[in-house]
């Protein structure tokens, strides 16, 4: 038992663990912003992993054709919200089941990716390490926050921008009134889906940001299995935020520290079961919801379609 | 037309054009949605530099026309539909369950383990483990429900995480020696399979027209006959679809919800579980228990289900379609078109055909506001 502590002690004191923390908690944190925010309108939008997916392909398609980081981020951003079109005009102009549409959107995204894949084989790499000077040099956590490859820095505005977004304008106000109370949204004059479709593709902008990020800035090749499911994670996180903006970051930590300790092991040399560390972030997930999600006071509408003049 | 009517025949015209315009309208809108669907995947292919000529019948030779085909296409379609049929209940319910890969990889897997490590008559071990399959899909799902009715945890996220939780779980079970592996020193490739099921746990085959299938097909359109009398004409049936179409009513009637939605996530979880003990003892992966077993037949039977709208006889002709497109894709690859096109054009169909039942929707909902607030009668 002593043993097993200080392996724990080891693994939890090495730099590379809070290195791939940080890039997995990135990367998570990038489509749970969005996510927070189409959850706050009152969607859950089960879409982003197909925009975290397309984020990634149509992002290495763009460096591949350009062999520009920046194209590739922007070509990201423009499939994640490519499919989070599909999902908003679908479940909120068409009141399709949203959980029907954004499943669909994620089988077709993987076989998109997949036949486009087989065709361009596009080629990508891991953009240049930036250390920002100065801050690099603190211990454990520098070289975790600051010394990363630069779309990583592209999440730390993001956080701000999100919060004034949905605590300090307007349409912030509006995206979280109709997550709360569509009916009475709609007699105040909000367009109740029209906010929502607006928060879910601000979602995939995001979404599309992080799959393009997922590939640029930390794989370096795209794969279909490279999102694999942890778009979810992300839907978790906004859960185990509590719909809140600080939790669901911290929501994305902690995932991204029990993913990041899945990688960690075998590198300090240690030996452990590899399917249960596998499962581990998706176990973490389920017994976090289930510890926390009763606790939790959620948009009064999630999940709940807004058609005038029912219920 | 009565006779009775005698009003002039001006004023009876615009009401029976007005129907009739509604029902063609209609019937465009499906035959535009899949000729959309399917258009879009043709373009796909199109731009690849390949006929969609050749891709359609690579697909029809695969699917039904090249000899033994039709057989093995109704073999796959098998587990599909059982997947669907489960989906079917849920959805009926109101419950959106989409973890089926995860509970049809647990039922396979309990088959493996009661065909495998169990002894006895054969015809015992094979019922007895797909009773078990069964049972471990539903337990799985089960706990998903749980999940749900006591700690509010959606069943959409849960049953989809418990997906991964499987996927590692089997992966652990046939590499581990005293669960799941191959422990006979002669195969080769021993630690990532499970043991082969004996012939007598297999199930039958029936051959007719030079074509084989399993006797799991006929099982699985009986069970869509069951669960389509079970839904319309029982009252469990009644209840799933009360608490479905109204929870607030289901409550005021003194349906549980709890016990209601729990046996529906059972029972389709329990149908998946079903689904993946069949495959395994009709011939999938050659009677043997792997990691990928599943291959990825919960995800295409839950979009059977889609497809169908949710109606249990409806399932099956969709069923048989979606396993064409899969044992078809077997022949792409002599005209040189990935085979993944096939999964774009499912995912595709599904959409379109989401789209021509929504409209109608949307117009009887701006009829009935517009008549609630008085334009017209």
């Amino acid at each position: 038992m002593g043993d097993f502590f200080s392996a724990l002690l080891d693994i939890f004191g090495s730099e590379t663990m809070y290195g791939s923390a940080v890039r997995l908690g990135g990367f998570l944190a990038f489509a749970a912003l969005g996510e927070l925010v189409a959850e706050k309108a009152g969607t859950i939008n089960i879409s982003v992993e197909g925009s975290l997916l397309a984020g990634a392909f149509a992002g290495t398609v763009g460096y591949h054709l350009t062999e520009s980081s920046l194209v590739g981020l922007a070509a990201g951003v423009f499939g994640g919200v490519l499919i989070a079109l599909i999902q908003a005009n679908m479940s909120h102009r068409l009141t399709a089941d949203q959980f029907v549409v954004g499943l669909t959107a994620n089988v077709l995204v993987l076989g998109l990716a997949g036949f486009f894949n087989a065709i361009i084989d596009p080629l990508a790499r891991r953009t240049m390490v930036v250390e920002i000077p100065g801050l690099v040099d603190i211990p454990l956590i520098g070289p975790a926050l600051f010394g990363q490859t630069w779309p990583t820095y592209l999440l730390y505005p993001l956080i701000p921008l999100t919060w004034w977004l949905l605590y300090r304008t307007r349409w912030g106000l509006e995206v979280r009134a109709v997550g709360e109370n569509p009916q009475a949204s709609d007699v105040s004059g909000i367009d109740v889906n029209k906010r929502r479709r607006q928060a879910i593709v601000y979602g995939g902008i995001l979404a599309g940001l992080g799959g393009a990020f997922l590939v640029l800035g930390q794989v370096g090749t795209f794969d279909t299995a490279a999102v694999g499911g942890r778009g979810f994670i992300a839907i978790a996180a906004v859960y185990f935020g509590g719909w809140t903006l600080g939790g669901t970051l911290l929501g994305c930590l902690v995932f991204g520290f029990a993913d990041a300790f899945r990688l960690t092991v075998p590198v300090l040399g240690y030996q452990f079961n590899a399917q249960m560390l596998a499962a581990l972030p998706y176990v973490l997930t389920i017994v976090v919801m289930v510890a926390i999600t009763k606790q939790m006071r959620q948009p009064k509408a999630l999940a709940q379609p807004f058609i005038r003049g029912l219920r | 037309m009565s006779t009775t009517d005698t009003r002039p025949a001006e004023s009876r015209q615009p009401f029976l054009d007005e129907r009739w315009r509604t029902r063609s309208e209609m019937a465009l809108l499906y035959a535009a949605s899949i000729f959309g669907a399917l258009g879009l995947s043709a373009l796909m292919v199109a731009m690849t530099g390949n006929s969609w000529q050749k891709v359609f019948g690579a697909l029809l030779d695969g699917a039904f026309l090249a000899p033994g085909r039709w057989g093995n296409t109704l073999t796959v379609a098998m587990p599909m539909l059982l997947v669907a049929l489960g989906t079917v209940v849920a959805v009926r319910a109101g419950l959106f369950n989409i973890g089926q890969e995860g509970q049809l990889l647990m039922g396979a897997m309990l088959m493996a383990v009661v065909g495998t490590k169990m002894e006895g008559p054969g015809v015992l071990l094979l019922i007895g483990g797909m009773i078990m399959g069964a049972v471990a899909g539903g337990a799985f799902a089960g706990i998903s429900a749980v999940m749900r009715y006591r700690r509010g945890v959606p069943e959409v996220i849960s049953t989809l995480l418990m997906v991964f939780v499987a996927l590692q779980l089997t992966g652990f079970a046939v590499i581990t020696e005293w669960f799941l592996r191959d422990n006979d020193p002669n195969r080769p490739q021993r630690a990532q399979t499970s043991a082969a099921l004996d012939a007598d746990t297999h199930l039958p085959e029936i051959h007719i027209f030079g074509n084989s299938f399993s006797l799991g097909v006929i099982i699985a359109v009986a069970l869509a006959v069951v669960v389509a009398f079970v839904l319309a004409r029982t009252v469990w049936g009644f209840r799933f679809r009360v608490l479905g179409h109204n929870p607030i009513v289901a409550q005021k009637i003194g349906i549980a919800a709890t016990r209601t939605g729990s046996l529906a996530l059972f029972v389709s979880g329990a149908f998946a579980g079903l689904a993946g003990a069949m495959m395994l003892v009709s011939g999938s992966s050659s009677y043997r228990f792997t990691p990928g077993f599943s291959t990825n037949i919960g995800w295409q039977g839950l979009l059977v289900a889609l497809l169908a709208r949710s109606r249990p006889i409806a399932c099956i002709p969709m069923a048989v379609l979606f396993a064409a497109l899969r044992t078809g894709s077997g022949f792409l690859a002599s005209t040189g078109v990935d085979r993944k096109i096939v999964d774009v054009t499912q995912a595709l169909l599904v959409l379109a055909l989401l789209i021509p039942p929504a409209v109608a929707f949307i117009r009887e909902r701006r009829r009935a506001v517009a008549i609630a607030a008085g334009d017209r009668v």
